[in-house]
């Protein structure tokens, strides 16, 4: 599932199993899974923070667009990619 | 992963960083008797286990000092009756908590009320995917079945599941079948564990340890199983590294990542730290956890490489395999500070290959059981 394509309509949200949390000793944000610990960007924890089950990937994009005066569709398009790799490694679920 | 100091370092000592991982052995009390049980010979009996409230110390000074997955383990940890009182105080503080389980005494009831309680993630052992073989190696009556149904209740309560397969001379033919059961069970990730020679493995060796062509033979079965499984189940290969060219990087490097805690609450960098000789492990009524990881003695002896030897001095791959097992240097080379005999490098190697070789295409014995009779008849129980 290397080419994972999802909807602009999909509600992305972390599994049971995934936890992300801040990591205070080592001034960073974690998401933890089996056997794993990812070390997200600033960026990345973001969208993370969003991904509520709730939010279609779309409106995500919009919340990011308006928090950060950003071009929405350059928007779209990079959490999407970013969002397909996260299902990939099995973290995110939509 | 790169990980920032806890504290400066103390004089003389190497610059420590905080662990990720701890390995909780809640108790060595299991009704398995698996004969390549981590456990070590000597198991600790019931009466010396720390009570939960010491456990719920533990955990918050661990959480604090940057642990942030912690691994229920034993023995079995569900034999504790007080193992949801320890889960909370891991949820509280923030520890991603996982269950590595016989799957004994793992009802539905309980499972639901361990997962109501912030367990994230549950490990089950498999010894075979056929049952009649599966029980005879886990010497437990229908442990299999057993395992099959909470297996799935794991999945039911929308839990990770991890299928863990110890492999070896008497299951590796059934490889294909161990794959399909993980798959057919739902499971994200199945660890296809080659049997690691310490302890109750080492005293069953010759009962175990797979040929040369048995394990070359096995290779390609787990790559097709890969390739076919790919985004559906992480398969996590172990190999039996008697066999290996390079040695495995024991628990990521002596005490850099992660430590383990004994049933009575000993303090080790890993599960067989205790068969080096001279090695002396404080407990956890003797200094705080963080002071321990730090500036112990045993700690501090062999992490990073300054401790380090020809050939392991000069090698490219030292900060990359870290050595290998120092527990494997002392049971093979008679000193833990030699390079781990399974490295091509090694001046042992051949030896290794040698009996390797012998003792897999020798007769098979009966197990020596992993109980508390047998570790009494060891005279270390």
């Amino acid at each position: 599932m290397a080419d994972e394509v999802l909807a602009p309509n999909a509600k992305p949200r972390l599994p049971n199993h995934v936890m992300l949390r801040q990591d205070h000793g080592r001034n960073r944000w974690v998401l933890l899974a089996p056997e794993r610990v990812l070390t997200p960007d600033a960026v990345a924890v973001e969208v993370l923070k969003l991904c509520d089950g709730e939010r279609t990937i779309e409106s995500i994009a919009r919340c990011l667009a308006d928090t950060y005066d950003a071009p929405y569709e350059r928007i779209l398009t990079d959490i999407s990619a970013m969002l397909a790799s996260l299902v990939e490694k099995g973290v995110i679920v939509t | 992963m790169t990980e920032t100091t806890v504290s400066p370092a103390v004089e003389g000592s190497i610059c420590a960083t905080a662990p990720i991982g701890l390995l909780a052995e809640l108790t060595h009390r299991c009704p398995f008797q698996c004969p390549y049980c981590s456990n070590p010979l000597a198991l600790e009996s019931a009466e010396t286990e720390l009570p939960a409230a010491v456990w719920q110390d533990v955990l918050r000074q661990a959480a604090e000092m940057g642990v942030l997955q912690l691994h229920l383990s034993g023995g079995e940890p569900l034999a504790r009756a007080d193992l949801e009182q320890i889960l909370a105080t891991a949820t509280e503080v923030g520890l991603y908590s996982n269950l590595i389980t016989s799957a004994a005494g793992l009802t539905r009831a309980r499972l639901e009320a361990l997962a109501g309680l912030g367990l994230r993630h549950v490990q089950i052992s498999f010894q075979d995917a056929d049952p009649i073989n599966a029980d005879r190696i886990g010497g437990a009556k229908n442990g299999h079945a057993r395992k099959l149904e909470a297996a799935r209740d794991v999945r039911d309560l929308g839990l990770a599941l991890t299928v863990n397969a110890p492999i070896h001379r008497q299951n590796i033919a059934n490889l294909p079948a161990i794959i399909s059961l993980a798959e057919s069970l739902g499971a994200a990730r199945v660890e296809i564990a080659n049997v690691q020679y310490y302890g109750w493995a080492l005293a069953n060796r010759a009962a175990l340890l797979p040929t040369r062509e048995q394990l070359t033979a096995s290779i390609p079965v787990v790559e097709a199983a890969r390739t076919r499984l790919k985004g559906r189940l992480q398969i996590d290969f172990v190999v039996p590294d008697y066999y290996a060219n390079r040695p495995k990087p024991c628990m990521g490097g002596w005490a850099r990542t992660s430590l383990n805690i004994t049933p009575s609450g000993k303090v080790l960098p890993c599960h067989a730290a205790e068969t080096i000789p001279g090695l002396t492990f404080e407990t956890v009524f003797d200094r705080p956890l963080r002071d321990i990881w730090l500036t112990s003695p045993a700690f501090a002896k062999y992490r990073g490489t300054d401790w380090m030897r020809e050939p392991c001095r000069s090698c490219d791959f030292k900060e990359v395999d870290w050595g290998g097992c120092r527990c494997q240097a002392m049971l093979l080379a008679g000193d833990a500070a030699e390079a781990d005999p399974v490295c091509a490098k090694s001046p042992l190697n051949g030896h290794i290959r040698d009996f390797a070789t012998a003792e897999s295409t020798g007769p098979i014995g009966p197990f020596v059981y992993r109980n508390f009779r047998n570790a009494k008849a060891a005279g270390l129980a």
